[in-house]
């Protein structure tokens, strides 16, 4: 999940100066996001990006500020 | 007769106490609404107090949403009734789409505790209908997460709506960025649904009731709500 990139994000702003600060000048902007793990049983890879895909519109992600994109990977039963 | 305020309580709203003093000064007879609830036990107006509903996880107000409690403050506020969300209210408000936009962090990254100015944008709705636009109001802010937002197509509708209900000001009403605590787009600090009838504001009138606390600026908005729902 990331903030939309016209949304303001002062975190980032911090972030980035933390690094100038630190002898990183060559940070040009830092965007703070969210990561979250699922572990879920699906059918197939399909199945599980479908899911997902409404668990984030329906929960995960608020449209109005967030973007978010995803990946499915198999971790065995 | 008394008219029954639902107050919600959520896990982690901390305002339901002081919501139900402040409703006792207006006049009005408190009832708590546990989330677990599915009905208003009666109430003719919904308060949603401030707090960290859950914890304020994944989002602030996203799990809130989901209690079976808003499925009925819901249905209360298609139908027309009176809802006020304050601070983490508000957030609820917004993430169940009962009003537009989004909260966000404050711009200066602190959690702010202070004294404001508001200006009365409209005084259509419940909660406003009894005072005059233009007038300031003084009620304090306690949140780290108040920073208005909406698209600038949807800041546009809510302008020309007349949605936008409070904006922070100085002590005469001016706007300035010296007076808007958390970066709120257009200075905004409430806004209300198209009807009118759902109020969310990042204040706390609920602070703001008795001379002790500093400011009875607080009691206007109860007292006008509590007097439509009368006359209804």
């Amino acid at each position: 999940m990331t903030l939309k990139p016209v949304v303001n994000d002062p975190q980032g702003l911090a972030v980035t100066q933390g690094l100038h600060a630190l002898g990183y000048p060559e940070v040009l902007g830092t965007r703070v996001g969210k990561h979250i793990q699922l572990t879920l049983t699906a059918r197939d890879r399909q199945g599980a990006e479908s899911r997902v895909e409404e668990m984030c519109r329906r929960l995960l992600c608020n449209g109005v500020i967030e973007d978010f994109h995803f990946q499915v990977a198999e971790v065995g039963a | 007769m008394t008219w029954r305020c639902g107050i919600a309580v959520f896990p982690g709203t901390w305002s339901e106490r002081d919501c139900a003093h402040w409703v006792e000064l207006a006049g009005g007879e408190p009832v708590m609404l546990w989330h677990a609830e599915r009905e208003l036990k009666g109430a003719d107006l919904v308060i949603l107090p401030g707090g960290f509903a859950h914890g304020d996880y994944l989002r602030t107000g996203a799990i809130a949403r989901f209690a079976p409690l808003m499925a009925a403050v819901r249905d209360h506020a298609l139908a027309g009734g009176p809802v006020l969300g304050i601070c983490n209210g508000f957030q609820i408000l917004c993430e169940a789409q009962l009003l537009p936009g989004a909260l966000l962090r404050n711009s200066c990254l602190q959690f702010r505790c202070q004294s404001t100015h508001l200006r009365v944008e409209v005084t259509r709705g419940p909660f406003l209908s009894g005072l005059e636009a233009g007038r300031v109001l003084e009620m304090p802010i306690s949140h780290g997460e108040g920073r208005y937002y909406a698209p600038p197509d949807q800041l546009l509708e809510l302008e020309a709506h007349g949605q936008v209900a409070l904006r922070y000001c100085g002590p005469s009403g001016e706007l300035g960025e010296e007076y808007n605590p958390n970066g709120s787009l257009q200075h905004i600090a409430g806004v209300m649904n198209r009807e009118g009838n759902v109020l969310g504001m990042m204040p706390h009138p609920e602070r703001a009731c008795e001379p002790l606390l500093g400011s009875e600026d607080g009691l206007h908005l109860l007292r006008a709500a509590l007097a439509v729902v009368g006359a209804s």
